[in-house]
């Protein structure tokens, strides 16, 4: 082999800077995130696994059947009625956007953009009517 | 090697005597692939030749606003306005050119610019008039949406709106012929005085306009502005297509006006002048 003496120092440092953020954490993932779940309702639209893989197609299954196939089937869920959408369903229950969505959002690095327009449950009740 | 350039240059030849060719000869043997595609858009069937126009089938939704009443109770109009603020989460901006307007107030030189007369009625000449967006049945910002954000709703004619996939390009705004249609050109939440928790707000870069309620209607209920109003008459909503609906039979009983017909955008929003 020719250039021994560079490719080889070379190969190392690339692959110990490729790996740097695996061994830098000291070959550990961290705490895995324990988000809040809902007092008093144990059930949800699905399983929570399925939930868990899921919840991102299933809103946006239920955005295109709201808006553009005016399918606005109630979901039952323990019993209850809930319109379909975040603020009218899911945050019904999962009141606490911080500690429900952002605590596995943050830990995986995800920035969902469903709040540039919805209103967590905080946001709407800073403004509530006055009069 | 001279065998070799004669033959390219002859195949060279060949190759762009077709690739002229092509185009003409595809257009020979085809039939006119746009204007018989479609044989159900377009000017003529869609509205019947010239003059008359044909009513679609199916449920359409419309209103009629009866500025005889608004001019008698201005402040229903103002109420009408509020309630439709309230429900929607629709800021205020104190900048008129930044204004959101799903419904609004204008004058009617503004609103019926090809009726402008001289001689016109005590109301046309002082009385603000109660717009929205017209819910066409032949709409021009449908057409205009490169990302189909806007589209008309097949279940009842509502032009509505996929705030979620809209890019904020504003070309329908530009094709739009009544100004129904407004862009967030800064974030609109400082700006909304009171959040109603059903509905989201809008973000920056998005264009908005009225969605005929189509969050209420599923419940039941009426629009907001319809509903402010409620019992006076102002405005009528309903099903265009039912000859036995409430807004027919005003319909059948006034004669109505709408905003610029000569856009040929088919409105569903009459008034009553």
């Amino acid at each position: 082999m020719y250039n021994k003496g560079t490719i080889i120092p070379g190969l190392v440092i690339f692959i110990v800077f490729v790996t740097f953020p695996l061994w830098y954490n000291g070959l550990n993932a961290g705490t895995v995130p324990k988000p809040d779940l809902p007092i008093g309702q144990k059930e949800c639209v699905a399983p929570a696994a399925e939930m868990r893989d899921n919840h991102m197609k299933l809103l946006n299954e239920w955005r295109d059947a709201v808006l553009r196939e005016d399918d606005r089937v109630m979901v039952k869920v323990g019993g209850k009625e809930y319109r379909k959408g975040l603020q009218m369903a899911c945050m019904q229950c999962h009141n606490d956007k911080e500690k429900f969505c952002d605590s596995c959002h943050t830990y995986a690095a995800v920035q969902p953009t469903c709040w540039d327009c919805h209103l967590t449950p905080k946001e709407a009740a800073s403004k509530k009517e006055t009069h | 090697m001279d065998n070799t350039r004669r033959k390219f240059l002859k195949i060279a030849g060949a190759a762009a005597l077709a690739g002229i060719g092509a185009p003409a000869l595809v257009k020979l043997n085809s039939t006119a692939a746009f204007a018989s595609s479609e044989p159900a858009a377009g000017h003529g069937s869609a509205a019947g030749g010239h003059g008359e126009v044909v009513a679609a089938t199916g449920v359409r939704l419309g209103m009629v606003v009866d500025m005889r009443k608004f001019a008698e109770t201005p402040e229903m109009l103002d109420a009408a306005i509020a309630a439709c603020y309230k429900v929607h989460n629709i800021p205020h901006f104190p900048d008129r050119k930044n204004e959101i307007k799903w419904i609004w107030k204008a004058p009617y030189a503004n609103v019926f610019p090809e009726q402008e007369v001289l001689h016109k009625s005590e109301m046309a000449k002082s009385k603000p008039f109660a717009v929205l967006c017209n819910h066409c049945d032949n709409p021009s910002c449908v057409k205009a949406c490169p990302t189909k954000a806007t589209f008309v709703q097949p279940e009842n004619g509502i032009v509505a709106m996929d705030f979620h996939r809209c890019i904020g390009c504003r070309f329908c705004m530009a094709a739009c012929p009544y100004g129904a249609r407004s862009f967030n050109w800064q974030d609109p939440r400082p700006f909304i005085t009171s959040y109603n928790p059903d509905f989201p707000t809008r973000m920056r870069g998005v264009v908005e306009k009225c969605n005929f309620c189509g969050e209420r209607l599923a419940l039941g209920l009426e629009p907001a502005c319809v509903e402010a109003c409620q019992g006076s008459g102002a405005m009528v909503f309903g099903d265009l297509n039912d000859p036995d609906s409430e807004i027919r039979k005003v319909l059948d009983k006034e004669f109505t006006i709408q905003r610029n017909p000569a856009a040929g955008t088919r409105p569903s929003v009459y008034y009553i002048v």
